[in-house]
C-alpha cells in the first residue's frame, strides 16, 4: 500500500449528501477480477447525460477539477454496499484524500486499506470549504497526516482526528496482514482456548 | 461491575489482543465468500505467497452474477462467467468448500449460511458484503467487510477493529395484520436515517421482536446496514435453537447440547447499559413504502409523497427534490396513487420460505395486473425445492408471476434481471439507490405482502384493508 504523508492538491467538490457506493461505482464494474482500471466506472451514471454524452455540470467533467487529488463532499459518504471497488475507483481517478462531515463505516475502513485518507471535519468547516472551493477555480489544500491538519490557501488550518494505529499504518504504508501475522502465537493460543470452550466451532465444513 | 450487553459478551469472547489505545485483534469464527468481492483477495494471497489459515471455517457460493433462468444454458455474459469460474478455481486452489452454481444448496450467501447451520449464535461472522448483518438474527456478531479485509481474514482468521458503540432498538406491542419485520426495519430507518446507526451495533429487543420468526429476524437484521449500523443482532432463544437443530453444518448430538447450553448465556444482562436506545411501538407501524432514492426516504402507505417546499433544511430539501425528480413523483401525491411496472420478490432480505409462503397465500386466486411484470426469485435452491414441494410455484405461476432460479437477481441487477430506464418496481429488496436495479430504474422498497398486493392492483395499496 502506498504511504500517505503530506499532500497538496486541487480539491474537487461533490455537493451531495448520502452518496452511496452504487453511485461511486455501479454494478457492471464489479464483474472485474482486478483492482485497477476502474476509473471509467467512477460515478458512471452521474457523469453522463441521458443521451450518453458527458454531463458538463458534473464535477468530474469540469476542467477546473482536472488532476484533483482531494474530494470534498457531504455527510454519510460511501454508504450502502461494502464494495472496495469504490475506493479503488477513486484512487484510479487520482483521489488520495476524501473530506466529509461523516462517512459510512465500511467505506471509511476500505479507504485505509488503499492508501486513501478519509478526513472528518465539522459540518460548518466543510460548509466553509465547500463555499470556497466552488467559488475558486484551482483551489488547493495541503493535507498533513503527521500533524493531522489541513491548510487552506489563506493559511487557515483545520485539525482532524484519526485513530493512532490507522494513522501509523497509513503513514508508513504498512501491510496490515503482515502486522497481524506478527501475532501468530497469540492467534494460535486463542484458537486453542476457544477450541476447548466451544469445540462445535472447530468442526470442518464438509465439501 | 456493570452487566454486559449481548454484543459485549460476543466481542469479549473474541479478543485475541487488545492494545492500550483500544485497537483490537478480533477473532473471526466464520467467513462467507461470494464471487464479486473475493477475486482480488485470493489474488492478494497468491501474490504474497500466503495460504488461508482455516479454509474449513470458510464457505463459498456464487450468487450475485448467476442467471435466474435455466442454468443448463450457462451464463451468457462472458465477464460474469469468468468471475464465477475464478471463484471455482480459487476455492479449488485454496481448499475452500464451494456450493457451485448447479448445486441444490446454492443460493444467496445470506440465505444459505443460516439454512446450512453455518450461522451459529455467539460467533463472529464476516463476508465481503454489507448485508452480512443478516446473520445477527441468530445472536451472532456479523458484519460486512471490504475485499482487503476478506484477504486479511483468509490469511489470519482475524480482523483489526475498534470497539463499536451499542444501540438498543426496542419494539414492543403487536404488529397490525400483514405488517412484518420489513415494515419494522423500514420504519426504524425512516426514523434514524441512513447514518443513524453509524458506529453502532444494534440489538433489537422487545416483545414485537421476540414474536418474529427467525426469517423475520433475518429480514430485520439484514437492513441494519441501511440504517448505517454494520451489525444488528437479536438474542437467541428457543426459536433460534429450533431453527438450527438438525441443519447440515450445525453441531450434532452431545456437541449440540453443549452449544445450546452455552448459547443460554447470550443475552444482555439486566443491569447492562447501551450507548443509545430507541423505542418504537409496533401498533404505530403502518405498511411501509420507500418513495425516494435512499432507504431513509420511506413512509407509511397511508401517507403522501413529501413536499420539498415545506422543508427548511437546505440539504434535505435539495436531496428530496433530486430524489423526486429521479423517481418521477409529484409532491403530496398519495403513495397509493403510485403505479408500478415491475414486481420483484426476492433478495437476501425477503426470499426465504416464510416470505414465499405469505406471498403465495396472498397471490392465490388473484392475477397480476395487466402490464405488470412480476417475478419471484427464491433465496436458495433448497428454498425453491421446498416451495415447489408445497405447490407455491404453481400458485405464483397461475397468478402470473415468473418463478425463477435462486440468486441475488434484481436486487442489484448484476445478472440479466435489470429494470429499464424509467421502469418502476415494487421490490422486496433492501436498496432503492439510483440505478440500483438498472440504470434509470425506480425502486420502491416494500414487504412481500405489499409487493403481491401492488402486483395485483398495479399500484400500491394498504394491505391492511385489502380484500
Amino acid at each position: 500500500m502506498q504511504a500517505f504523508t503530506t499532500l497538496t492538491g486541487i480539491v474537487a467538490a461533490l455537493d451531495r449528501v448520502n452518496v452511496d457506493t452504487d453511485q461511486i461505482i455501479p454494478k457492471q464494474y464489479l464483474k472485474t477480477i482486478k483492482r485497477t482500471g476502474l476509473r471509467e466506472g467512477l460515478f458512471f451514471d452521474w457523469k453522463k447525460q441521458k443521451d450518453g454524452s458527458p454531463d458538463p455540470n458534473f464535477f468530474l467533467n469540469q476542467t477546473r477539477y482536472q488532476g484533483a487529488m482531494i474530494l470534498l463532499t457531504r455527510d454519510n459518504f460511501g454508504c450502502g454496499s461494502s464494495r472496495e471497488h469504490a475506493p479503488w475507483a477513486l484512487l484510479d481517478q487520482g483521489f488520495r484524500c476524501v473530506i466529509a462531515p461523516s462517512f459510512a463505516d465500511i467505506f471509511y475502513n476500505n479507504c485505509f486499506q488503499n492508501g486513501i485518507l478519509p478526513v472528518v471535519l465539522e459540518a460548518d468547516e466543510v460548509q466553509t470549504l465547500m463555499r470556497d472551493v466552488l467559488a475558486t477555480p484551482g483551489y488547493q489544500l495541503t493535507v498533513d497526516l503527521s500533524t493531522q491538519t489541513i491548510t487552506a490557501p489563506g493559511g487557515q488550518t483545520y485539525r482532524f482526528d484519526i485513530d493512532p494505529f490507522r494513522k501509523d499504518c497509513l503513514y508508513r504504508g504498512l501491510d496490515s496482514i503482515g502486522l497481524t501475522l506478527q501475532h501468530e502465537a497469540a492467534i494460535t493460543a486463542y484458537e486453542q482456548k476457544r477450541k476447548s470452550e466451544a469445540p462445535w466451532l472447530f468442526t470442518d465444513v464438509p465439501s | 461491575m456493570a452487566g454486559k450487553t449481548l454484543f459485549d459478551k460476543i466481542w469479549d469472547s473474541h479478543l485475541v489482543r487488545e492494545e492500550p489505545d483500544g485497537t483490537t485483534l478480533l477473532y473471526i469464527d466464520r467467513q462467507l465468500v461470494h464471487e464479486v468481492t473475493s477475486p482480488q483477495a485470493f489474488e492478494g494471497l497468491k501474490l504474497a505467497g500466503r495460504r488461508p489459515r482455516r479454509p474449513a471455517a470458510t464457505l463459498a457460493v456464487p450468487d450475485h452474477n448467476v442467471p435466474t433462468t435455466d442454468r443448463k444454458l450457462g451464463i451468457a455474459d462472458a465477464i460474469s462467467a469468468k468471475q464465477i469460474q475464478t471463484l471455482e478455481e480459487n476455492c479449488r486452489d485454496f481448499g475452500i468448500t464451494l456450493f457451485g452454481m448447479n448445486d441444490i444448496r446454492q443460493g444467496v450467501v445470506h440465505v444459505i449460511g443460516p439454512e446450512q447451520g453455518f450461522t451459529l449464535p455467539g460467533t463472529t461472522i464476516v463476508c465481503g458484503d454489507s448485508h452480512t448483518s443478516t446473520h445477527g438474527a441468530f445472536g451472532a456478531l456479523a458484519f460486512g467487510i471490504g475485499t482487503s479485509e476478506v484477504e486479511h481474514v483468509l490469511a489470519t482468521q482475524c480482523l483489526v477493529q475498534k470497539r463499536p458503540k451499542t444501540m438498543e432498538i426496542r419494539v414492543d406491542g403487536v404488529l397490525s395484520d400483514y405488517c412484518s419485520a420489513k415494515d419494522i426495519i423500514l420504519a426504524i430507518i425512516g426514523k434514524i436515517g441512513t447514518a443513524g446507526g453509524t458506529g453502532y451495533v444494534i440489538e433489537y429487543t422487545g416483545s414485537a421482536i421476540r414474536a418474529l420468526s427467525m426469517e423475520g429476524r433475518m429480514t430485520l437484521c439484514n437492513m441494519s446496514i441501511e440504517g448505517g449500523a454494520r451489525a444488528g443482532m437479536v438474542a437467541p432463544d428457543d426459536k433460534t435453537v429450533a431453527y438450527i437443530k438438525g441443519r447440515p453444518l450445525a453441531p450434532k448430538g452431545a456437541l449440540f447440547e453443549q452449544a445450546v447450553s452455552a448459547w443460554e448465556s447470550l443475552k444482555t444482562d439486566s443491569d447492562a447499559k447501551y450507548d443509545a436506545t430507541l423505542v418504537l411501538r409496533a401498533e404505530d407501524i403502518a405498511p411501509q413504502v420507500s418513495w425516494g432514492t435512499s432507504p431513509g426516504m420511506v413512509l407509511g402507505v397511508d401517507q403522501r409523497v413529501p413536499d420539498p417546499a415545506t422543508m427548511t433544511d437546505d440539504k434535505t430539501r435539495k436531496a428530496t427534490e433530486r430524489a423526486l425528480e429521479y423517481m418521477g413523483l409529484t409532491p403530496n401525491m398519495p403513495i397509493t396513487d403510485i403505479k408500478i411496472d415491475t414486481v420483484f420478490i426476492g433478495s437476501c432480505t425477503n426470499s426465504r420460505i416464510e416470505d414465499l409462503r405469505l406471498a403465495a397465500t396472498l397471490a392465490k386466486g388473484k392475477q397480476v395486473a395487466k402490464g405488470v411484470h412480476a417475478m419471484v426469485v427464491p433465496g436458495s435452491g433448497l428454498v425453491k425445492q421446498q416451495a415447489e414441494q408445497e405447490g407455491l410455484d404453481r400458485v405464483f405461476r397461475e397468478a402470473g408471476f415468473e418463478w425463477r432460479e435462486a440468486g441475488c437477481s434484481m436486487c442489484l441487477a448484476m445478472n440479466a434481471d435489470v429494470l429499464k430506464p424509467g421502469e418502476r418496481c415494487a421490490s422486496t429488496s433492501n436498496r432503492n439507490f439510483e440505478g440500483r436495479q438498472g440504470a434509470g430504474g425506480r425502486t420502491h422498497l416494500v414487504s412481500p405482502a405489499m409487493a403481491v398486493a401492488a402486483a395485483v392492483e398495479g399500484h400500491f395499496i394498504d394491505i391492511r384493508h385489502w380484500s
